[in-house]
């Protein structure tokens, strides 16, 4: 073969490469929809008011209101980030700022073991540690603060170490203008560093808030199941994710459908936060470390 | 209040792997490794479970390694970066890496088992794993790829290298570490993964005899034994410490050469 027709296949076989895996995503959002196509069409069985409007999710009485699990997914959601961030941006602060060098890569270490933990051994944990233990207080115990309390622990290494990778990033010149300025440790980290890295901490948040949501084993495992409002954190309550594992294996019809539906609500929700994640993150970054050492400075 | 905060994340760890270790290390065997499981896994070893996982990951990554170097050298050789094409795709593995595997799930459980009629297999399991470990892989091997300084690429020219020779001789080793990373993080998400399992590969927990068989992977297992099978904590806490430990050795792995990796690029600029 001659080098050109060589390097022609070559070109052809990258680009078609390229253009498959980019068009992965769009495959499955297609077959997502077609497969709920006939839940949400105007004129089948449930149509769109359906999931909200129906008195209760009951599937083989085709009532499918999806208002409990919506909720429990984003209070499990919030509840873990409300947990997670502020413990992930203090270790991402302790391996940038206060650790000891030798302290701080075991540390990183630590964080990074914690992150590569897989979610059903989280879910087996929590299942067999914490749910007893929450029990003795509160029984049932698979509760929504079970779920809450594994989430945090399974995204707090993506907050920390995506943080970390932020706070490093801040240049150094705004560091030095700080010292220059005579600031102690904590004001040069609150003031300067902080503001500066707020880009890319809010888009290692997000990325962990992408992460709890979509989560299923965990969730599954710990949070009991029970479709419901909550009327506190100890009460067990389904998850979206959990409802498609429970149910995918012997839903037919309308009923596959519907979980199809929740799968691309979950689908939906992944973009905008994807989006929202690259939008602050990109290219804003450089100005808030510019503004950041302005107001820095200027309270100091 | 920042050491505090470092002392209960250690204290968390340490808890969960204590705990796993307790639970786990006094039913591990050589025979707990190698034999079928019994009595729905509440007796007998994790055999055939360890085989079914190994074939998964085979077929995911003989799938997805092909098609995600291709991409990863397209993305970082034959495009400009602010191109259309280059904007479009990167933007949309960004989206499939954040799809939850559940949502992988559902979609393989219709294209693979359904529409191209794979059935419950690990062929199924396979490529649905493959669309996930994709734009990871993709990610780490294009940084790989844009490691490798300019004048190589100025020099392969020079010599009037053909492309192929150049991509083969000179920028897939220079890559390699970027390439090696994105492997082993891709293998440790794919060996990590249930969700995306239980309705592409399914349950059977027998030995798999080929690809369209059914296969149980080690989390499925796990995930089986805790919720579904009465009286099957023991066998699921030394499975839980066998995939535990297998991953935290290919997270390690996969820091080891990230960590040489960089450091080698920093000599090369």
């Amino acid at each position: 073969m001659s080098h050109r027709v060589k390097d022609g296949l070559l070109l052809a076989v990258l680009r078609l490469s390229a253009v498959a895996s980019g068009s992965l995503v769009v495959l499955v959002a297609v077959f997502l929809v077609i497969e709920a196509w006939p839940a949400l069409s105007p004129d089948g069985a449930i149509g769109i008011g359906g999931f909200v409007s129906d008195p209760s999710w009951h599937p083989i009485e085709q009532k499918f209101n999806l208002v409990p699990m919506v909720a429990a997914s984003l209070l499990a959601m919030g509840g873990a980030m409300l947990l997670a961030v502020p413990l992930g941006v203090a270790s991402a602060l302790f391996c940038s700022w206060f650790a000891p060098k030798w302290l701080a890569t075991p540390y990183r270490r630590v964080l990074e073991l914690l992150a590569g933990i897989p979610s059903v051994v989280y879910g087996f944990w929590g299942l067999v540690v914490l749910v007893p233990l929450i029990g003795r207080f509160q029984p049932p115990g698979a509760s929504l603060l079970a779920g809450v309390l594994i989430l945090a622990v399974m995204v707090l290494p993506t907050v920390a170490l995506l943080s970390e990778a932020a706070i490093q990033n801040v240049p150094r010149n705004v560091v030095r203008g700080a010292s220059a300025l005579g600031l102690d440790r904590w004001s040069t980290v609150w003031r300067v560093v902080l503001p500066a890295a707020r880009g890319g901490i809010a888009t290692a948040c997000l990325l962990a808030a992408c992460r709890a949501i979509g989560e299923t084993m965990a969730v599954l495992m710990v949070c009991g199941n029970v479709v419901q409002l909550p009327g506190g954190v100890f009460d067990p309550v389904r998850a979206l994710t959990a409802n498609i594992a429970l149910e995918m294996g012997y839903a037919f019809g309308d009923h596959r459908s519907a979980l199809f539906v929740t799968g691309l609500i979950l689908l939906a929700v992944v973009v905008v936060l994807v989006l929202a994640a690259e939008w602050v993150g990109g290219g804003r970054v450089r100005n808030t470390a510019a503004r950041g050492v302005a107001n820095g400075g200027g309270r100091a | 209040m920042v050491w505090s905060a470092a002392v209960l994340v250690v204290a968390i760890f340490v808890w969960i792997v204590g705990d796993l270790l307790a639970g786990g290390l006094s039913r591990l065997s050589w025979s707990f490794l190698t034999e079928a499981s019994l009595d729905a896994g509440r007796a007998g070893g994790i055999g055939p479970m360890i085989v079914s996982t190994a074939l998964i990951l085979a077929v995911c990554l003989a799938v997805s390694v092909p098609i995600g170097l291709a991409t990863a050298v397209m993305l970082s050789e034959f495009v400009r970066r602010a191109g259309w094409l280059s904007r479009t795709v990167r933007w949309s593995l960004d989206i499939l890496a954040g799809v939850p595997s559940i949502v992988f799930g559902l979609f393989g459980n219709v294209f693979f088992c359904q529409v191209l009629g794979l059935g419950f297999s690990i062929w199924s399991g396979g490529l649905t794993l493959a669309c996930m470990v994709l734009p990871i892989f993709i990610r780490s091997a294009e940084v790989g790829f844009r490691s490798v300084p300019d004048a190589q690429r100025n020099a392969a020219a020079a010599l009037a290298m053909s492309r192929f020779t150049t991509l083969w001789r000179v920028l897939l080793p220079g890559a390699m570490p970027g390439v090696i990373v994105g492997l082993v993080l891709g293998v440790g998400r794919a060996g990590a993964e249930t969700a995306a399992l239980i309705f592409t590969s399914g349950y059977v927990d027998r030995m798999p005899e080929s690809l369209s068989d059914s296969g149980r992977s080690l989390s499925v297992h796990i995930f089986d034994l805790s919720m579904n099978v009465p009286g099957g904590d023991g066998n699921a806490y030394a499975s839980a410490l066998v995939l535990a430990f297998l991953l935290l050795v290919i997270n390690l792995a996969a820091a080891l050469v990230g960590a040489r990796f960089l450091k080698g690029s920093v000599v090369n600029v």
